[in-house]
């Protein structure tokens, strides 16, 4: 009786493991083909049977990438905007999930659902009246008419997440500083915020990455080659004929290495955030 | 302290009324700017025959942009082509994402790894996977030679309607299943080891377990994905544009890409603005539906 039951679940464990083994290698593989592919000339992007190991392999396409294509100021362009954008992000949204969380004052209610009504807005569906709005303001072609808006697309969900957490920190802790004479902006900077780390790591991380990989409202309003961002330069690469496979994924893999990175370091954070936006809606 | 005392009250109090605000404002003032009023304007612009050039000389034609889009042959097809796209991606990634967080629900030294290599196309920018996969479903791609290594009739995936939504519905699902997989995966954590032990008890076998206790337990997550899910396939657009470009002659569009092309190829700001109203107003009947469905849980559970 006991020896069947081992047994049964023995074999349970190796299908299982075979069906996890053969599904994760169907997720990775066209990962590992696009790595490969990058180390081909274009003469063998294409070829019949496919190359799966780079014959010859070349590291061509990396420094053509990174020497004529300009693609270094496409990445500084991508990095200055993506961190300014999560930084004011992330502070304007912890400021308002302050006030939100810790404080009585008439229109809260309204005010905070006129806030979540961003969350349920699809960001393409403003991106006419956005271009308008830009082009009034003069700033279309420029890093201030990205970041103005990836900021602001951003700041529904973050108000929202940090709030909830805002509001598990005890309300005690405020009021003993409080009473140690601190003001507000002393409660929010020294108490609040330092207590907040995880949420804030979350929303930082999910703020960035968002910014980073953004590529319909830059490719409307960005005309000027020198202001392009990764997404609408590699875009950009997969010309109108010919494309140059190589070129466009060294180019793709140089792109995503900071994401991935920044994804292994802080995987936590991401499961948090996640179940966070799955238990609360 | 004694300061403190010593303030007249309604000097503080008008202050600490202040505060609140202080810490809103600018905040609120750019959400106010830059995405309230956008949304206004666009149901605004949506009722004008838009001009380009001059704004102010904008005609006002009522609802006729929604009448033209009722009567507008590529609009239905994109409806469709969106239709066809959720109806391809949604039930694959639920069925797949909950199966595998089923297999990885148990702890085990090889989980984080799986849940790495799943996620990993999830956080993988639109742009590239969709370069990638426009590469793989290439006529003499991978996809092909795999499908048949002779090489005899390659299909051209991207070079007809159907060929090609099944070629972008496939990105979607591989792309899609590590987030809805990760949402199971912290439901099914969630339930009581408890429960489990007492079905077992009871000689509940392992479907009658996961139709008893998981199935119950994971039901709130499971309403989540799809709604977002069903939400997400209506926002599909990077892998379109990328993939098809809406080609050819327009039979692949979707509704975002279409909405893109009249604004920004037509320059029809109006016309281009109803869809997007249109589209605006079915995802915010789908997100309120959500939050009917979670104000009830939470009702239930507290």
């Amino acid at each position: 009786m006991r020896m069947s039951r081992t047994v049964r679940t023995g074999t349970a464990a190796v299908v299982r493991h075979a069906f996890l083994i053969v599904s994760a290698a169907l997720m990775v593989t066209p990962f590992l083909y696009m790595i490969s592919t990058s180390f081909k000339s274009q003469a063998y992007v294409l070829t019949v049977p496919p190359q799966f190991i780079p014959n010859p392999a070349t590291i061509d396409n990396y420094v053509q990438v990174w020497n004529t294509q300009n693609f270094g100021r496409y990445f500084a362009n991508s990095l200055l905007v993506a961190v300014t954008s999560t930084f004011l992000s992330v502070l304007l949204s912890s400021m308002m999930a302050y006030a939100f969380a810790r404080f009585e004052f008439r229109g809260r209610k309204l005010l905070f659902r006129i806030v979540l009504l961003g969350l349920m807005v699809p960001t393409m569906m403003l991106i006419i009246p956005q271009f308008i709005l830009a082009k009034g303001f003069g700033l279309l072609d420029s890093y201030l008419g990205l970041i103005v808006f990836y900021v602001a697309g951003n700041l529904s969900l973050n108000t929202y997440l940090l709030r909830s957490f805002f509001i598990s920190i005890p309300n005690e802790l405020d009021q003993a500083m409080q009473v140690d004479g601190a003001g507000a902006w002393t409660r929010f900077t020294r108490l609040i915020l330092p207590l907040s780390t995880p949420a804030l790591a979350t929303t930082t991380i999910f703020t960035f990455l968002a910014t980073w990989d953004e590529f319909a409202w830059a490719a409307t309003i960005i005309r000027d080659a020198d202001l392009r961002t990764l997404p609408i330069a590699i875009r950009l690469f997969q010309g109108a004929n010919a494309t140059q496979w190589g070129l466009v994924f060294a180019a793709s893999l140089i792109a995503i290495i900071p994401v991935i990175a920044v994804f292994l370091i802080f995987q936590r954070y991401f499961v948090q955030g996640l179940t966070a936006g799955a238990v609360k809606g | 302290m004694t300061r403190r005392e010593a303030a007249p009250a309604a000097g503080g109090a008008s202050r600490q009324a202040l505060t609140p605000w202080l810490f809103l404002a600018p905040g609120l003032v750019l959400f106010l700017v830059a995405i309230i009023y956008p949304i206004l304007s666009a149901a605004q612009m949506s009722l004008y025959d838009w001009n380009v050039l001059s704004a102010a000389s904008s005609k006002f034609i009522g609802f006729d942009n929604y009448v033209r889009a009722f009567h507008d042959p590529v609009f239905w097809t994109a409806l469709a082509n969106s239709g066809a796209y959720m109806v391809l991606t949604v039930p694959p990634q639920i069925i797949l994402g909950l199966g595998i967080a089923l297999l990885l629900k148990a702890k085990s030294p090889a989980q984080p790894v799986y849940r790495v290599l799943f996620y990993l196309p999830v956080v993988t920018s639109w742009v590239v996977v969709s370069l990638l996969f426009k590469y793989l479903f290439a006529d003499e791609g991978l996809i092909n030679w795999l499908m048949d290594p002779s090489m005899a009739a390659p299909i051209s995936w991207l070079s007809s309607r159907w060929a090609a939504m099944v070629a972008i519905a496939a990105l979607g699902i591989w792309k899609g299943i590590g987030w809805s997989m990760m949402i199971f995966l912290a439901a099914l954590q969630g339930i009581p080891a408890a429960l489990e032990e007492a079905a077992t008890m009871d000689g509940a076998n392992r479907w009658q377990r996961f139709r008893v206790v998981s199935l119950p337990a994971i039901w709130p997550a499971m309403a989540f994905v799809l709604v977002m899910l069903v939400i997400g396939g209506f926002n599909v657009f990077i892998s379109v544009l990328l993939m098809t470009g809406g080609g050819p002659a327009q039979s692949t569009e979707v509704v975002l890409t279409y909405m893109y092309s009249v604004a920004f190829g037509d320059l029809d700001f109006g016309y281009g603005s109803a869809i997007a109203v249109l589209l605006t107003l079915v995802v915010f009947v789908l997100a309120m539906v959500q939050l009917r469905v979670y104000r009830t849980d939470e009702e239930v559970s507290e």
